[in-house]
């Protein structure tokens, strides 16, 4: 776990990640500049960190609706305006950059930030990066299985040596600048499916996987079939966190956050992925064997500590501004979860 | 309501006849509603590679998202090789698993002869359920012979989809009662 920068006796880590979505408020039909949402998630990463948040991420996706195409630029950004809280991309499309500049990119972010940067590297799941930034679709599993590895193999060593197929080669290469601690954390982002998770296990690589409705025991099975492709390829299950990512939201009432949340998690993946949500599912969410953690602060934390007994994940990661929530929820959620979440799983989950 | 008719072969012409009266008796006896008709000969589309149906361009996209759009689906299709036509197919593998959501969905069907009867309810009706659409259980299923020179000559067939058109529409409004009911539930 030090590897990752992870210490199990404090307990699980809540983080916040951002897809940098730029959509309406549903309620208005009003959007805010590309300009004024790329401050509001650097200010969200400021707010995060003074209410002691472990940690924040910040997603790339290249079509409408999105702002932080160039995700890195945004964590430099958040780098600079932070100092405790760790940072990362949730996710980095490896498939479509070129690993040598995402690992200069990220290592000088480490360095900016001395030491807190990590990266998640990702397949996307929308697929408009491959025309733009001129890679074949058909490639997409080989692309991202190539580069990933090529990410992890400059992340060991100080002089690479490599050849593939999607990059020229590398002949002695020394690639720098190197990170704060001499090495990031690497994490696979895993979409919830079972064979995605089995391949970080044999690999040995961390994973961060996406929640985003459901009941949690579907989930449980994916991180079970981890830990098991880890035991089988040789490494020890122990020494690698999970971490997993979904909805949150928090109000006075689980009532209230579902009628303050639902518009835009309905629009925004309308908008999105072409499809909404169907209203009788987000009711579901609201149980307690269900991942979605939206309600009121007691239900959540019941539902996150849930979660963890049945997951035994080591971080938990939380996405509550999809879909143009306005600023001045997301900084009640913030205060919320520094005065009554972040106490009650700490309490109940360090050891 | 939104309704699409998809005429869903690139050749021959029995299909999509069938499915221009189809869109006549919808315009002439539901003018509120809108009504299109999708003739797949007319369009270049892509196979289907994996991707979101968003991500794709040009008539590809206008496709997906014209049937994405939709409340009611009226799908036309010959019988090929004792199975739908590959150009049918490749438009269910183009949208999301439950793309059909929500939406109800009915059948015509032109074929050479009887003995391809059941395909429609062994090959497409699976296909439709999987995708989650309101499927109208009964389906209009026209022969070589009701046709003259592209147009249909058997009053039997011409009342048939006049039926199925009336059982499709009838069957839509329940099923947004019906969702309406469902979504009133909740307070969100």
């Amino acid at each position: 776990m030090e590897q990752y920068r992870i210490d199990p006796q404090k307990g699980l880590e809540f983080g916040l990640y951002t897809l940098g979505d730029h959509l309406p408020n549903p309620a208005t039909g009003e959007r805010i500049s590309a300009s004024q949402r790329l401050e509001e998630i650097i200010e969200l990463a400021k707010l995060a960190e003074d209410v002691g948040i472990d940690f924040f991420s910040v997603g790339e996706s290249h079509q409408d609706h999105f702002t932080t195409q160039a995700h890195s630029v945004v964590l430099s950004a958040i780098a600079q305006a932070t100092e405790k809280i760790k940072i990362a991309s949730s996710s980095t499309i490896i498939s479509t950059l070129d690993p040598v500049r995402v690992f200069e990119d990220f290592a000088t972010i480490d360095l900016i930030s001395k030491g807190r940067t990590e990266l998640i590297a990702g397949r996307a799941s929308r697929v408009g990066n491959f025309e733009l930034l001129g890679y074949d679709l058909q490639d997409y599993e080989e692309l991202y299985e190539e580069k990933f590895d090529l990410l992890l193999q400059i992340n060991q060593e100080k002089y690479v040596n490599w050849e593939g197929k999607y990059r020229a080669p590398l002949r002695n290469a020394h690639v720098l600048p190197r990170p704060y601690q001499g090495s990031l954390p690497i994490w696979r982002a895993v979409g919830g499916h079972p064979s995605s998770a089995v391949k970080a296990g044999y690999a040995g690589v961390p994973i961060f996987v996406a929640t985003l409705g459901g009941p949690v025991s579907i989930f449980k099975r994916t991180i079970d079939a981890y830990r098991d492709a880890l035991g089988e390829a040789g490494h020890n299950p122990d020494q690698f966190p999970v971490a997993t990512a979904g909805f949150f939201y928090l109000a006075e009432t689980t009532q209230q956050a579902q009628r303050e949340t639902y518009p835009s998690i309905n629009e925004g993946m309308q908008k999105t992925n072409g499809r909404g949500y169907p209203k009788q599912h987000f009711a579901q969410g609201a149980s307690p064997r269900d991942v979605m953690n939206i309600g009121s602060p007691q239900e959540v934390i019941e539902k996150i500590l849930y979660q963890h007994e049945m997951y035994g994940h080591q971080r938990y990661i939380a996405q509550m501004d999809f879909g143009g929530i306005p600023f001045d929820k997301l900084r009640k959620n913030i205060e919320l979860i520094g005065k009554e979440v972040l106490p009650a799983i700490q309490k109940y989950t360090a050891k | 309501m939104n309704i699409v008719a998809i005429a869903g072969s690139v050749v021959g012409s029995k299909t999509k006849s069938a499915m221009q009266y189809t869109v006549e008796i919808l315009k002439d006896k539901y003018p509120d509603q809108e009504v299109s008709l999708l003739d797949l000969a007319e369009y270049d589309m892509q196979f289907s590679d994996g991707r979101n149906y968003l991500d794709y361009q040009g008539d590809t996209k206008f496709v997906t998202e014209t049937i994405m759009n939709a409340d009611v689906i009226m799908v036309g299709t010959p019988i090929f090789q004792a199975s739908i036509p590959g150009t049918l197919k490749n438009l269910f593998d183009l949208l999301p698993t439950s793309a059909l959501e929500g939406k109800v969905v009915s059948m015509l069907v032109t074929a050479g002869s009887q003995r391809h009867y059941l395909i429609p309810e062994q090959q497409l009706k699976p296909i439709l359920s999987y995708m989650k659409a309101q499927v109208v259980q009964q389906y209009v299923y026209i022969e070589d012979v009701d046709f003259y020179r592209k147009e249909i000559t058997n009053d039997d067939v011409l009342f048939r989809i006049e039926r199925l058109v009336e059982d499709t529409m009838m069957l839509a409004r329940t099923y947004q009662q019906m969702q309406r009911e469902k979504d009133a539930k909740y307070d969100f």
